[in-house]
């Protein structure tokens, strides 16, 4: 008869067994606290300020208003409004800009060639450059007065345009300025797309007898799809946040018209000029709960694809 | 199980002290450390400032009078706003001298306690003398009668312009709003790409420039009783006639988002006659590494309207000691070396007119400047208006309420409309501080 002999297992022992047993919480455990304490402790504070009218300084007292600000910010057709629709613009001009010019210059870059090396350098220069810095050359340029642009206008025989000044303009030109830094991006992600496509099923299109336009449309368009939509996505969802080049242009309040005044620019000088932190903190939530359905609708429709 | 919920206790008392930690540290702020309490490294935040510059190299000097050790941070206008909106909402004890402008941010700074009292300060060093100090700079400095800031800089808004162009278009220095128009009507069309006139066209920029026109008009932002005075039948004209003078004579497809750099590069690069704008910038103008007409600028007091020449006398900037410094005493001592009145009087000589009475009354003290500044100068000073925005605590959104009148009427949309759509909007406002 053999007699089970059952020791208690050590301290040190016991607890690598719990380690052992916990190892996916353990060795998560960082990068979730991590996350909690500088993502989940901020918004949750921003959702408080938000219900709140503080205002002057964050450390004054201040009244609990529960959904006031909402109402507030939700009737404001003279701000809040037109700066959502400015983003959405704003958003939508560029990255079909972007997307439309970088597809094309992918494809040309597409085939080897010679001298493609420069060209691709070339082309990667706007994106290293730093979005300020990209603002205060392109003010320049854009100067009614002493700019370049009016200057070239001027040799074709063209009246200067007010670009960046005018009220209508501004926008345009913003959106100009964007599809300049951000479509070599696009192409990085395309012509990666594009170099990873296998040959066969366009030189089979070919030997059908598909022109060129149908190849693309038909046979590279419909493979490279979930690269395109990758790059809408993180296009897109950078655009919306687009501060810097706005607000280097245009300053506080997006001009004197809030002709550039997108909801980013909008709650920074609700918070840094007003001082208006309970409004501020709304539009910040309304704009986090904007890109996060947007976000959820492009995962969505993603997912019921593959179904 | 036992051993696990002892685990559990003890995960979640380590992850309760972590969060403390990590709460604490961003507190760390607010508090009062006591390894603070006997410093010997004074923080000062400084705005970028020909004042700024002077104080700088003689720096040392100070350092080794009291052995302390100055940690200087500069920023520009904006940033040093936002720099202490982010750090003194905070609390932070981080900085003990700073540099403000008390009537951008006093009122608020003052209100929300970011500006420790000065009073007693003020009054222990007569030779320093407090006496000294112009009356209107001091009363913007002070909060609920305690005085929370010296004086630094004052301002006054004068009449740049071109002596070649005056000349050539056989005029005399503009003495009225009429004569001024006038004057710009001939400069523009004389000289082509010229303008006649340029001034601040932002928003909010303009506002602080347009305040004198307002107020030789016969307006003021803030009547009598209390209430808006933006949309008075003298507010409405002083709209239209500012905006008129940028609208007609003006550069050719204006900006309305123009401040000073804007407004004094295209002065200075020869492509307007006429500029009103603050006197301390003067040194862009007359500088000839800065102007390519250095050599012909002239400078008046600002043109007569219905009431008289009422230019804003004010003080731009001033030092106040941050309440949650822990500093304070050596702070105070940083005040007084910067605003001595040898230190006043060497600023003032490079250029940035200074806040007290005996640097002007000394002819050392205006030797530097041009001759007809010096005197427009002291023409403003003595009828000049104490506050060039409105004095209330949320002054940027006052600003863009009260400078919208002013676009609308570059743009040639209905500023008198405007002007009543700002009025009933700044109400609003002084109605929310009462």
């Amino acid at each position: 008869m053999t007699v089970m002999v059952t020791t208690r297992p050590t301290a040190r022992q016991a607890c690598s067994a719990w380690a052992n047993r916990h190892r996916k919480w353990l060795f998560a455990a960082p990068a979730m606290l991590f996350v909690g304490l500088l993502i989940i402790v901020p918004l949750a504070w921003t959702v408080y300020l938000s219900l709140t009218d503080a205002q002057g300084s964050v450390r004054a007292e201040s009244e609990f208003v529960g959904l006031a600000n909402y109402l507030k910010v939700f009737s404001d057709t003279e701000r809040f409004w037109p700066s959502v629709w400015r983003t959405f613009t704003f958003t939508g001009g560029a990255v079909a800009a972007e997307m439309v010019l970088g597809m094309g210059i992918a494809l040309l870059l597409w085939r080897p060639f010679k001298g493609e090396k420069w060209v691709r350098v070339a082309i990667l220069m706007p994106l290293v450059a730093t979005p300020v810095a990209v603002g205060m050359m392109w003010r320049l340029i854009f100067d009614p007065n002493i700019g370049f642009a009016n200057q070239l206008l001027d040799w074709f025989g063209i009246p200067a345009q007010p670009w960046l000044s005018g009220q209508t303009s501004a926008l345009p030109t913003l959106i100009f300025i964007d599809v300049w830094q951000w479509t070599p991006m696009i192409v990085l992600i395309l012509l990666a797309g594009l170099t990873s496509l296998s040959d066969e099923p366009d030189e089979a299109a070919r030997i059908d007898g598909a022109s060129s336009w149908q190849r693309f449309r038909f046979v590279t368009l419909p493979l490279l799809r979930s690269t395109v939509i990758v790059a809408i996505v993180l296009r897109g969802i950078d655009a919306l946040k687009t501060f810097d080049i706005l607000y280097a242009t245009k300053g506080k309040g997006g001009g004197s018209f809030h002709e550039v005044e997108t909801l980013n620019v909008y709650a920074f000088g609700l918070s840094f000029d007003y001082n208006d932190y309970g409004i501020a903190s709304t539009v910040l939530i309304l704009f986090f709960l904007l890109i996060i359905a947007i976000m959820w609708m492009v995962t969505y429709r993603r997912k019921g694809d593959r179904s | 199980m036992k051993r696990h919920s002892a685990v559990r206790v003890a995960a979640m008392a380590a992850a309760a002290l972590m969060a403390a930690g990590a709460l604490a540290s961003c507190g760390s702020g607010s508090g009062t450390p006591a390894a603070d309490k006997e410093s010997k490294t004074l923080r000062v935040t400084l705005a970028n400032h020909v004042w700024t510059d002077t104080v700088k190299s003689r720096l040392p000097e100070f350092e080794k009078q009291t052995g302390l050790k100055v940690e200087l941070s500069q920023y520009g206008e904006d940033q040093l706003s936002d720099q202490y909106n982010v750090k003194l909402n905070a609390g932070t004890s981080e900085i003990d001298v700073m540099m403000y402008r008390p009537l951008q941010e006093g009122k608020l700074f003052a209100k929300n306690a970011y500006l420790a009292d000065l009073s007693d300060d003020v009054k222990t060093n007569k030779e320093w003398g407090w006496a000294d100090f112009q009356s209107g700079p001091v009363l913007a400095t002070t909060y609920k009668e305690k005085v929370v800031g010296v004086p630094i800089i004052t301002e006054q808004e004068v009449l740049y312009y071109r002596k070649d162009l005056l000349k050539k278009a056989g005029l005399e220095v503009p003495k009225t709003m009429v004569e001024l128009e006038a004057a710009a009507k001939v400069i523009k069309a004389q000289n082509p790409g010229v303008a006649g006139f340029v001034a601040r066209t932002g928003k909010s920029a303009a506002v602080t420039q347009f305040s004198s026109f307002l107020y030789s008009f016969g307006g003021d932002f803030i009547d009598e009783s209390g209430k808006s005075g933006v949309s008075s039948d003298a507010a409405k004209k002083a709209y239209a006639f500012y905006g008129g003078l940028i609208r007609n004579y003006g550069p050719a497809n204006v900006s309305t988002d123009m401040s000073w750099p804007e407004a004094m590069a295209i002065f200075t690069q020869g492509k307007a006659g006429l500029y009103t704008e603050a006197d301390s910038l003067y040194k862009n103008a007359t500088d000839p590494v800065k102007s390519k007409v250095a050599k012909s600028v002239g400078f008046a007091p600002l043109p007569a309207g219905s009431s008289g020449s009422k230019a804003y006398n004010i003080p731009s900037w001033a030092l106040g000691v941050n309440e949650a410094s822990a500093n304070q005493a050596n702070a105070w001592k940083f005040i007084e070396w910067a605003t001595s009145k040898a230190m006043t009087l060497e600023i003032q000589k490079a250029g940035v007119p200074g806040a007290r009475t005996s640097v002007w009354s000394n002819p050392a003290g205006i030797s530097t400047y041009p001759a007809d500044l010096a005197a427009t100068i002291a023409a403003s000073t003595k009828n000049g208006v104490g506050h060039d925005r409105p004095l209330v605590i949320k002054v940027p959104e006052s600003r863009d309420i009260v400078g919208n009148p002013i676009v609308v009427a570059i743009t040639g949309g209905d500023s008198g409309a405007a002007a009543d759509a700002a009025g009933a909007a700044f109400q609003k406002v002084l109605d929310a501080e009462k």
